[in-house]
């Protein structure tokens, strides 16, 4: 595997193998307090082209805990008129002699173009394409409702897992969507309409209007961020009847399973998606999901790069 | 030897009997079997498929102010490789075609050129803003001769101004050519909106904001008692109003591109922008609609929306590239392909759509006209057993964004006369 | 010293490969072994086994019972996974990590063995031994292997030595351990079979 662009390239094989892959880094870093040679003298570039303090600080301490050195381009505009285009800014990477370039872009496709059309040696990691997709993300996720529900196992056969929220912007929720439902998991989508994307007939997932009518069959609930322009916009009418028919507070999140657990993708519109109090709360494994999505993070730098370049 | 005088021997017309057929200043002179060369020269014909040459009713020459992506001239050598004879020349240019003075300019460029016959569109509105009226009477009387205005690249949308341009161009029995899309409906559109937008992330281009367009379009038509003729068709719904309008005897026409009867929207998953285009690619059952439409009439005719682009615009991110695709020189092939398994499609049924159908919408007098006595010698000769490869840099456009580089299409275009002139020869430009 | 091959368990062909160890002698080695650390260390409870993986970890459970059972003393046995602090990792494609396992006693102070089925260039050692760095500093390291192949690349030695086994670079080594293969045995194939 030389590229991760999208979770669809991913077998349920491969998906297990990053897992436990992290899994062993982990342990072999005490939590990642350690050091490790394995990627010396390898650089990574982290090429972000939107503001993401967040990610692009866990994909950095990835790298370094790797030994890898790291560099940072923050780029800004697109290709037409602002800015230098995303080829030149290719070309020259690959000039510097990157080994892996983790690109963050507002462009659907960008990481595939950076990845396959030809202007770089190096492998390429997707952190997040407009709205496509998020690998990392979900194998973060993955990797959390592992551990909770699942440990050890090969397998999210007999798992419910609910995504809520805005799907239709979210390239959280499609990284999660189809990574879920390869492993097995029973995925069932909640949200307004006007946040739904047409034609999810055909995805491997469930799709329901009425958070509260699932509650009880989920094992995990994940919440996605509403962002502020959808609700200024002709989505729906207010946050407030967004929150009362779509988030998550106390009283719903008592009519959760016992062992349920709830996750976020962050950062949190505290009191709109989530309460505080539930994102605080005993089941809450958010601040877990940031952690893991480290190790994860760590696991795919070292397959991707940890060895010889492979043949795309 | 005289002039613009050939023996075309050997053909077949429309591929049917073989025939010899002879030109003679520039005019077609005689038809039939073992006719006398005199002093003419020969060209061995045998096994090729000759026709009237086609007229593309859409495309884009960019100049004035594109240069850098297609001029007249370039443009034109692209078309009549392709097997046209004339072009009609969109006004999206810059400054817009939205006054005589531009059109004639234009025109004038189109005629030094010689290689084609540029029929200059003009604009709907002033700028293409969709706001006021440009001044079609001035257009279409001025030496450009303008009878087909559009706004392409961009919608009438406000219902009052799109009934009041349908009205006025009465007067010199012009036609409206409406680029139907509700901006509303499809701001920021990247992609087909469908399954696979929603899984790809890309902002999605409803089938509903043509369809809508065309809807209202059509009953304005019919209470006005004026021609329409409709843009770039690409759905299925969008064929099932024509037909309904058809039917209902108001006088809409149509045409579709290339691309659309052989493409589909799963390309966009490769995120390479040379498939981004306006209207998108759509589904299968999209294009098989509008094959079946093409076959019977529904759609009058073929029209490609050459739509050059230089190569910065799209060798880029989807998001930021330019839509448009190329198209001139590989209709033919394209179209053929495209249509080789419906039935009720032969080259007769070819050369309506693509020579006599567009013709008669643009008013192009001498254009379409069928291979028979007296009429010009606008001719294409086609071998219908020669496959050629598509190779993006051998184009005769100045730009190379063609969808199709490395495809094989099955058939040539091997020689075309204009007015007579032996202008391609062997698929090569002459001279 | 050529040997008939055990039925069933080897897939490799006739020609061109010798079976130099059978069960008995992979066993008797063992115990051999045991004695001698048994007699070099004199406080065996101090003593931790680290398997390398993969065969290096069941040879030291094996190493560690017989010397438990010699001295009466139980001695803790753990994995060391060398992957990620090799030397080579760019030559070939990215391997799969295997298990490290340090025991509750940890590796500080203490007579850390080493133990590994094959000696050959010496770099799984030398990573062995940045790998136990980062777990802690152990008084001693020492190294026990079944097998010593010679073609040392670096100043690595092991203290205690199962078999040595001249061999030519074209060869190639082949321990199998009952626990993964289902056979204990020490093959060596010959050049046109190593792939």
């Amino acid at each position: 595997m030389k590229h991760l662009i999208s979770v669809q390239d991913l077998r349920r094989v491969d998906t297990f193998h990053i897992l436990d892959t992290a899994l062993e880094l982990d342990r072999v870093t005490n939590g990642g307090n350690k050091l490790l040679p394995t990627l010396r003298g390898r650089t990574v570039v982290n090429l972000f082209y939107e503001d993401s303090t967040r990610t692009r600080i866990s994909f950095e301490r990835a790298a370094k805990r790797l030994s890898a050195d790291v560099i940072h381009f923050s780029a800004k505009g697109s290709s037409v008129s602002k800015g230098e285009s995303l080829k030149d800014t290719a070309l020259t990477l690959n000039a510097m002699g990157a080994d892996m370039i983790v690109v963050r872009h507002s462009s659907p496709g960008a990481a595939h173009r950076l990845a396959h059309a030809g202007w770089l040696d190096a492998s390429v990691l997707n952190a997040g394409d407009g709205r496509h997709e998020h690998p990392t993300q979900a194998l973060g996720d993955a990797f959390t409702i592992r551990a909770h529900l699942r440990p050890g196992a090969m397998d999210f056969d007999g798992l419910t897992i609910g995504i809520v929220g805005d799907v239709l912007h979210s390239r959280v929720a499609r990284s999660n969507i189809f990574l879920l439902a390869s492993l097995g998991a029973r995925v069932v989508v909640i949200g307004p309409p006007t946040l739904l994307p047409v034609g999810m007939a055909g995805w491997p997932c469930e799709v329901g209007y009425s958070l509260d009518a699932r509650l009880p069959e989920l094992d995990a609930i994940m919440m996605l961020r509403v962002q502020q322009e959808r609700m200024n916009g002709t989505f729906f009418p207010s946050e407030l009847e967004y929150s009362r028919s779509f988030g998550l507070n106390r009283a719903r999140a008592q009519v959760l399973p016992e062992h349920a657990i709830v996750m976020h993708p962050g950062p949190m519109n505290r009191g709109i998606e989530i309460t505080a109090e539930v994102a605080d709360g005993p089941r809450s494994v958010i601040t877990e999901q940031v952690a893991n999505g480290l190790k994860v993070r760590m696991a795919c730098m070292y397959l991707l790069i940890g060895g010889e370049a492979s043949a795309a | 030897m005289p002039l613009n005088s050939y023996l075309i021997r050997g053909s077949q017309p429309y591929g049917e009997n073989e025939q010899d057929i002879r030109i003679v200043d520039g005019f077609i002179s005689e038809i039939g079997l073992d006719v006398e060369p005199g002093n003419l020269h020969v060209i061995e014909a045998s096994g090729s498929v000759s026709l009237p040459s086609f007229v593309d009713l859409h495309t884009h020459l960019r100049e004035p102010g594109r240069e850098d992506a297609e001029t007249i001239a370039s443009g034109s050598r692209a078309a009549t490789l392709g097997g046209f004879s004339a072009v009609f020349a969109m006004a999206n240019t810059s400054p817009v075609a939205d006054t005589a003075g531009v059109v004639e300019q234009v025109w004038r460029i189109g005629r030094a050129t010689g290689l084609v016959d540029v029929f200059p569109i003009g604009a709907v509105s002033v700028g293409l803003h969709g706001e006021s009226l440009a001044e079609l009477g001035a257009m279409a009387a001025s030496a450009a001769g303008v009878t087909v205005f559009s706004d392409d690249g961009h919608c009438v949308s406000d219902p009052l101004l799109m009934r009041r341009a349908l009205e006025y161009v009465k007067i010199f029995d012009g036609v409206i050519a409406q680029h139907a899309q509700d901006p509303r409906l499809t701001q920021g559109a990247q992609m087909n909106e469908g399954e696979l937008s929603g899984i790809l992330g890309l902002a999605g281009w409803p089938a509903v904001a043509e369809e809508a367009i065309i809807a209202r379009d059509v009953l304005l038509a019919s209470h006005v008692g004026s021609r329409l003729h409709v843009c770039h068709v690409s759905t299925a719904g969008s064929v099932a109003i024509l037909r309904w309008a058809k039917e209902m005897g108001i006088r809409v026409t149509a045409e579709v591109t290339p691309h659309h009867l052989l493409l589909t929207e799963d390309l966009v998953s490769t995120f390479d922008p040379v498939y981004k285009v306006n209207p998108p690619l759509r589904s299968r059952a999209d294009t098989l609609a509008l094959r079946a439409a093409l076959a019977d009439g529904t759609i009058d005719a073929v029209a490609t929306d050459h739509a050059p682009h230089p190569h910065e615009s799209k060798d880029c991110e989807w998001d930021s590239a330019s839509f448009g695709m190329l198209g001139l020189e590989t209709a033919l092939g394209v179209v053929v392909a495209a249509m080789s398994e419906t039935p009720q499609w032969n080259w007769r049924t070819l050369s309506d759509r693509m020579s006599s159908a567009p013709a008669k919408i643009g008013r192009a007098q001498n254009h379409g006209r069928p291979l028979a006595i007296g009429e010009p010698a606008h001719i294409v000769l086609i071998d219908p057993h020669q496959a050629r490869e598509v190779v993006a840099i051998e184009l005769a456009s100045l730009s190379g964004n063609t969808p199709y580089a490395g495809m094989t299409l099955p058939v040539s275009v091997t020689d075309v006369f204009f007015n007579g002139v032996h202008q391609v020869r062997g698929g090569e430009l002459v001279g | 010293m050529t040997k008939p091959l055990s039925a069933g368990t080897t897939p490799h062909s006739e020609t061109g490969s010798r079976v130099v160890a059978d069960p008995d002698d992979i066993s008797r080695a063992l115990r051999r072994l045991a004695h001698q650390v048994v007699e070099n260390v004199k406080d065996v409870s101090n003593v931790v086994m680290m398997g390398i993986p993969t065969r290096g970890v069941p040879l030291a459970a094996r190493l560690a019972k017989n010397i438990s059972e010699i001295e009466g003393v139980s001695i803790p046995v753990g994995s060391l996974d060398v992957t990620l602090f090799r030397d080579d990792l760019r030559m070939r494609p990215s391997k799969a990590l295997e298990h490290t396992h340090i025991p509750s006693v940890g590796i500080n102070g203490k007579i850390v063995i080493l133990v590994d089925d094959v000696l050959f260039s010496g770099r799984t050692i030398r990573a062995a031994l940045d790998a136990l760095n980062e777990y802690g500093r152990p008084a001693v390291v020492q190294l026990a292997v079944l097998v010593d192949r010679g073609h040392r690349e670096l100043p690595i030695r092991a203290d205690y030595v199962g078999k040595n086994l001249p061999t030519s670079l074209s060869e190639k080594v082949l321990v199998q351990i009952s626990e993964i293969d289902s056979i204990d045995q020490v093959v060596i194939l010959s050049g046109e079979d190593s792939t």
